[in-house]
C-alpha cells in the first residue's frame, strides 16, 4: 500500500498464480510489471490461500480484482472460489496461446508477459479465457514487456 | 476491546479514527484505540488498502472510511 496516502483512486487488486512453471512465472512477472505501471497493485494470493483473515477480507472488499492463472489448473481461481470471491477479470496464460513447457530454468519470455498484460488490461470477463481482441478500450498501461 | 485504525496519516485515516472514537463515545463501549502507521504492521495484518479498521485482530474494513453505523455494529451496538 502507499506509504504517503490512503487510497484515493479505484482499488484494483492483481493476483497471480506465480506457479512453478514458465507460464506461472510469466503471470508473476506480468503482475509485477502491471503494478509498476500503475494498472493496479499485486497482492498476496498465498495469504488468501492460507486463509489469513486480513488477506481474505481485503480480497472480498476490493473494488476490482484481476486474476492471472498460468494454466487451466486454475489454482488462483480455485483459491478465490473457495472463499466465494469472483474476480472481475480472469486471464489464463495458456488460453492466450502461450505454451506451458517443461523447463527447470523457468525461463519467462517477454512476449508471453506482454500478452498476459494486454489480456489483463483488455478485460477478459469472469471465469473465461482472455480474448486478444485489440478493439477493447485502452486501459492506460504501457503494455511494455 | 482493541481497535486499530490503520493509515499513513492523511485526511481519510484521520476521518476513520474520528468516526471510530465517535461511535465508542455514543455507545459507551470501552476500547483501546491505536493509530497504526507502521507499514510492516499493516502488511502483516493483510490490509490491502488504507484506511483500515481492525477490531480484536479482525480486519473489519479496508480501503475506505467506515460508516459510523457499521462501526457501531462491529462493537456490538
Amino acid at each position: 500500500m502507499s506509504k504517503s496516502c490512503c487510497s484515493s483512486t479505484k482499488q484494483r487488486m492483481i493476483l497471480a498464480c506465480s506457479g512453478g512453471s514458465n507460464v506461472g512465472q510469466a503471470t508473476n512477472q506480468a503482475a509485477v510489471e502491471l503494478t509498476r505501471e500503475g494498472f493496479g497493485k499485486m497482492y498476496c494470493l498465498v495469504g488468501i490461500g492460507a486463509g489469513l483473515q486480513g488477506f481474505v477480507q481485503s480480497a472480498r472488499a476490493v473494488e476490482e480484482m484481476v486474476v492471472l492463472d498460468g494454466c487451466p489448473v486454475g489454482c488462483a481461481k480455485a483459491i478465490l472460489d473457495r472463499e466465494g470471491i469472483t474476480p472481475g477479470r480472469y486471464v489464463v496464460a495458456t488460453a492466450l496461446g502461450i505454451e506451458k513447457v517443461k523447463d527447470p530454468q523457468l525461463v519467462v519470455r517477454e512476449e508471453d508477459v506482454r500478452r498476459i498484460k494486454e489480456a489483463a488490461c483488455e478485460g477478459a470477463g469472469t471465469a473465461s479465457p482472455a480474448s486478444t481482441d485489440a478493439a477493447s478500450a485502452p486501459c492506460g498501461c504501457s503494455g511494455k514487456a | 476491546m482493541e481497535i486499530k485504525v490503520l493509515g499513513p496519516g492523511c485526511p481519510k485515516c484521520h476521518e476513520a479514527e474520528k468516526i471510530v472514537r465517535e461511535a465508542l463515545a455514543e455507545s459507551g463501549v470501552s476500547a483501546n484505540v491505536a493509530k497504526v502507521s507502521d507499514f510492516q504492521e499493516m502488511a502483516a495484518l493483510g490490509v490491502f488498502a488504507t484506511p483500515a479498521v481492525v477490531i480484536d485482530g479482525q480486519v473489519k474494513v479496508s480501503g475506505k472510511v467506515p460508516a459510523k453505523k457499521d462501526v457501531l455494529a462491529w462493537i456490538g451496538k
